[in-house]
């Protein structure tokens, strides 16, 4: 019992930085359609800046803090010379532009920074701390009460402000949120902000725990699409909760089956998913009459 | 108020504006009439910055707007009700309604749609159902009241009456003559001539990306060439 229990605790532990990753795939999504797959790095880079700028002397809550600035202005940038001016060309061009802009990220950090894998030091200490003949992380804690932070505000930003219903009016009719003076370039620029700020905030949590390397990202990013996927791609709460089962599946798997499936589980997740319900757990089938 | 000189626009190669000189004064009900294919929608399109203009002029209160971006348009009270379906389906009707006064905060968002409400009672009705169930009537119903929600000193209306059933044409062209007690001076495009000209102070008909005629709407209604290129009469 007590072992199944430490599986489920360091899956949820896992899920949530699929989570975080996921969340930041439905914000672009949501905004314009297109599956950001430069996201994994996003993450790599909270990770690798805040290591950086530790280094040198800075404490680690303001190293973390410039690393989420850093990538948040890195997504900007992304979205201003490689997407923006794209427009117009098909999604599918755009979601390669994406994974273009990761491999270009990718080398970038490895010439800026180093090949290295690195870490600093968990916020709260390394004691782990017993629950029910398991063992939890303090840092686990942290990664986990992020994932949630982090969704109450998207869910509020989306359903609770204006601005966040101006994101999804974008995404659902650009003409027609233009014509009721919606700045759907400012809309654009502000989801790859945010969404590499959740990123980076996701890279500064975890990276205490697996450590970071300039080429960390892809598998996250993979792992986050498929979490996006089971959830329903574009919906928060799917992103929340579907990244959390992917962690929880992947543990499992490892656990009873063998470490080296445990990659597997989430490619099946998404064969599954595309499969049976491609619009996953709570993905909202289109109402468009016709 | 509005004045539109010399005007061409083009998709790719093909030019569907050929030059389109049109004014419109504060108050007025100015309709553009033309078969289907005319340039009608196109020419909206370019007075609300969605389609690039190749060459000519638009002037809106005093200002040129050509290089002005779409969304800096609206603010400046130059807004569209676009033809078709075009809503944001997967928001409720109220969201496209709050939606339309994006660019206000105050109170008088709330009392607006009141307004809106009690313009179209059946949007009150589905207010808090997603706007892509509507059925085209309804969309087009909230279309309009969604660019008034913006607050317009003129409004674009793209055929508002398209598609739709006859006791609900008669509506729509109620309300668009119910626009000028409320001080919005209003553009309204129209493959239905005859509806359009009844309301409208003065009327332009257009022909493959030209103007070939114009006058007031009375004027147009009794022409012999309109009533039987476009009235069927």
């Amino acid at each position: 019992m007590p072992e199944l229990l430490q599986f489920l605790l360091s899956g949820i532990t896992v899920g949530a930085v699929y989570a975080l990753v996921a969340l930041g795939f439905t914000i672009i999504y949501n905004a314009s359609d297109v599956v950001n797959f430069a996201q994994g790095e996003f993450v790599m880079l909270g990770g690798m800046i805040t290591f950086f700028a530790h280094a040198a002397g800075l404490p680690l809550p303001l190293a973390a803090l410039i690393a989420i600035i850093v990538t948040a202005a890195i997504g900007v940038a992304l979205n201003k010379l490689a997407i923006e001016p794209a427009r117009g060309a098909p999604v599918v061009s755009l979601i390669i532009i994406t994974i273009g802009a990761s491999i270009f990220i990718r080398g970038a950090t490895q010439l800026v920074f180093d090949k290295q894998l690195h870490r600093f030091p968990a916020f709260s200490g390394d004691q782990p701390i017993l629950i029910g003949g398991a063992t939890i992380l303090p840092q686990s804690l942290w990664v986990i009460a992020g994932a949630l932070a982090v969704f109450v505000c998207l869910w509020l930003f989306f359903t609770r402000t204006l601005i966040g219903r101006a994101v999804l009016a974008t995404a659902n009719n650009r003409v027609a949120a233009q014509l009721v003076g919606i700045n759907t370039k400012y809309v654009m620029t502000l989801s790859f902000a945010m969404s590499a700020a959740i990123g980076a905030l996701a890279g500064v949590l975890v990276t205490p725990i697996t450590l970071t390397s300039y080429d960390v990202g892809l598998a996250l990013a993979l792992k986050g699409f498929a979490a996006a996927m089971l959830g329903g791609m574009g919906n928060p709460k799917g992103a929340l909760v579907g990244g959390l089962l992917l962690g929880v599946l992947e543990a499992m798997t490892a656990g009873y089956i063998s470490s080296q499936y445990k990659d597997a589980a989430a490619f099946v997740v998404i064969l599954a998913v595309l499969f049976a319900m491609p619009q996953g757990l709570f993905g909202r089938k289109s109402t468009d009459r016709v | 108020m509005l004045t539109v000189e010399g005007l061409r626009s083009r998709y790719g190669r093909i030019e569907v504006l050929h030059g389109i000189d049109l004014d419109v004064a504060s108050g007025e009900i100015v309709t553009v009439v033309g078969a289907n294919g005319a340039g009608k929608t196109t020419l909206l399109k370019c007075l609300s910055g969605i389609q690039p203009v190749s060459s000519g002029s638009i002037v809106f209160r005093g200002e040129a707007l050509t290089t002005v971006p779409a969304h800096a348009r609206v603010r400046r009270g130059l807004a569209q009700s676009p033809e078709g379906r075009q809503i944001f389906t997967n928001l409720t009707v109220e969201e496209n309604l709050r939606l339309g006064a994006y660019l206000f905060a105050d109170d008088k968002v709330e009392r607006d749609m009141q307004d809106a409400f009690a313009m179209f009672p059946i949007l009150k009705e589905k207010r808090n159902l997603a706007a892509g169930g509507l059925s085209g009537g309804q969309q087009q119903m909230l279309a309009i009241a969604r660019a008034l929600m913006a607050r317009p000193s003129c409004l674009l209306l793209d055929e508002p009456s398209m598609g739709l059933a006859p006791i609900l044409v008669a509506q729509i062209f109620d309300v668009v003559k119910s626009l000028k007690a409320l001080d919005v001076t209003v553009l309204l495009v129209e493959q239905n001539a005859f509806g359009a000209l009844s309301v409208a102070d003065r009327g332009y008909v257009m022909e493959t990306g030209r103007i070939t005629m114009s006058g007031p709407a009375a004027d147009l209604i009794a022409d012999e060439r309109i009533r039987a290129a476009y009235l069927g009469i």
